[in-house]
């Protein structure tokens, strides 16, 4: 018997896990973005004085946990579960952070939407009284992304208008069953994988749109709720491509978003930083959240968000192989708990 | 929605690549190049008195040498943000995909990383560009044989 869940996808947190603290590490270009003043460091060189920039993307991402754990006045030994994505091959990043945290660690990959699979996780698991602090991140690089799904870093090639540029940076969140910040997790839906038949790595938005869509429609039709109870409903980075089109695909079912729709693709970035279509990767909702997003909430400006990362689950092998691109989006209920 | 009427969908949602302004990009900087590869000739057959062919192989050399040496400082990649094709087409832009992954694959060492992924982009155009020239020499002599001039 199912107690807390709702519908076909949706769970529900009685306990509603509070986010105990947070913290956002990202890169320059970020920082130079017009979300530049929400996030915890900005560091001014993105290899962070490492010897690669797989190593950077470790180093941001546990400078990001660190931050974390002390903001919320914790070592990792009192931390009970680890939650980690990223987007290198094996997940490596989060593997190595675990590595040196030493907290049970729970490897999650959704690609982009990442951050959200393992706060849901985390929810979960501090809900269900497995666990008194759960630890959640995320994090991308745009020079490790690249050498992984696209072209050497110096190569001379254009991008075409729909691509998108991954973010560098590094979120994480810890979650509680304690009295923390006033802001906790109330409901999470599992999203399922859709497949359009979409095919162009440069447009990956497209290929992701309609798993945001399901997963908004399933969200609302299990909570009987509708989009105005939302102050904000955030995807992750479908980009301008990729939002215009999940705003379309809900228009034609009647369903209106307007200003309560936002991608953080199209808000980490600003239109003259030569992103197209706009930023992208793990740690670009993940970013936002533990940056803009959690600061809104905090100043009471947001009362409630749906926080809804879609990831694109292709690799490099099935894309040379002519795979079309599966995509997924899991949404998490923030709120403002008083 | 079936996928038919989705691709339909995207394809009005997505923006077009440009045309006009890049091709013109792409002559300026292409013409650039080459006009600078004609300046290296002749500075090679009157200055340095090469015979024809020896002029060629020093401007091909000088043109990879200063293609490596932007790639390696960083520039190249700008320029071919801005040129496109103007930039990749020229046996800059060759030297160029030599370099790139030569410099990206450095730190898993120079056996599995330099030595096995130095011809990542370029290997396509190496292992079809000769065996074009291959076809095209078997043809040739095909045609002179028939003809009766061998």
């Amino acid at each position: 018997m199912m107690l807390n869940h709702l519908g076909k996808q949706t769970l529900v947190f009685p306990s509603r896990p509070s986010v105990l603290s947070y913290a956002s590490v990202v890169g320059p270009k970020e920082g130079e973005g017009p979300l530049g003043n929400f996030f915890d460091e900005i560091v001014p060189d993105d290899l962070m004085g490492q010897d690669s920039f797989e190593k950077a993307e470790l180093k941001m991402l546990e400078d990001a946990c660190d931050r974390t754990l002390s903001k919320a006045k914790k070592l990792a030994c009192d931390v009970d579960v680890y939650l980690g994505g990223d987007l290198l091959n094996q997940i490596v990043s989060s593997a190595y952070a675990a590595r040196g945290l030493g907290i049970p660690y729970l490897g999650v990959y959704g690609a982009c939407s990442s951050m959200a699979q393992a706060m849901l996780l985390g929810a979960v698991l501090v809900d269900g009284g497995y666990a008194d602090t759960a630890l959640c991140s995320a994090v991308s690089h745009f020079s490790t992304a690249e050498r992984q799904y696209r072209f050497p870093l110096e190569l001379g090639s254009q991008r075409p208008p729909s691509s998108q540029w991954t973010v560098t940076g590094a979120g994480a969140v810890l979650l509680g069953c304690e009295k923390g910040l006033p802001v906790g997790i109330t409901h999470a839906t599992i999203g399922s994988v859709w497949d359009m038949g979409q095919k162009d790595i440069n447009n990956m938005g497209a290929a992701m749109a309609p798993a945001a869509h399901e997963t908004l429609k399933a969200h609302l039709l299990d909570t009987g709720r509708d989009v105005t109870d939302y102050d904000l409903i955030v995807s992750g980075d479908l980009g301008k491509v990729g939002s215009s089109i999940l705003r379309e695909l809900c228009e034609r079912e009647g369903l209106y978003l307007g200003a309560r729709y936002i991608d953080c693709g199209c808000e980490i970035f600003g239109d003259d930083q030569g992103v197209f279509s706009g930023g992208s990767g793990a740690g670009c909702s993940a970013v936002t959240l533990c940056g803009w997003l959690f600061s809104r909430l905090l100043s009471g400006d947001l009362r409630r968000i749906l926080f809804m990362p879609t990831g694109a689950l292709m690799s490099v092998t099935t894309s040379q192989q002519g795979e079309s691109i599966p995509g997924i989006a899991h949404a998490v209920t923030l709120e403002v708990i008083p | 929605m079936q996928q038919k009427e989705y691709e339909k969908l995207v394809k009005a949602k997505s923006p077009k690549s440009k045309v006009i302004l890049p091709l013109i990009k792409a002559f300026f900087v292409g013409g650039a190049i080459c006009t600078l590869g004609q300046g290296i000739r002749e500075i090679g057959e009157k200055c340095l008195s090469l015979d024809e062919q020896a002029a060629g192989c020093f401007t091909s050399v000088c043109l990879i040498f200063l293609s490596a040496l932007f790639t390696g400082l960083g520039l190249y990649d700008e320029l071919g943000k801005f040129a496109g094709a103007g930039s990749i087409v020229p046996i800059t832009g060759f030297a160029n995909s030599v370099v790139s992954p030569a410099m990206e694959f450095k730190r898993e060492g120079y056996v599995m990383g330099v030595g096995a992924k130095m011809f990542n982009v370029a290997g396509p155009v190496l292992v079809y560009g000769i065996s074009a020239s291959v076809l095209y020499g078997v043809i040739y002599w095909l045609v002179l044989l028939i003809g009766g001039k061998l």
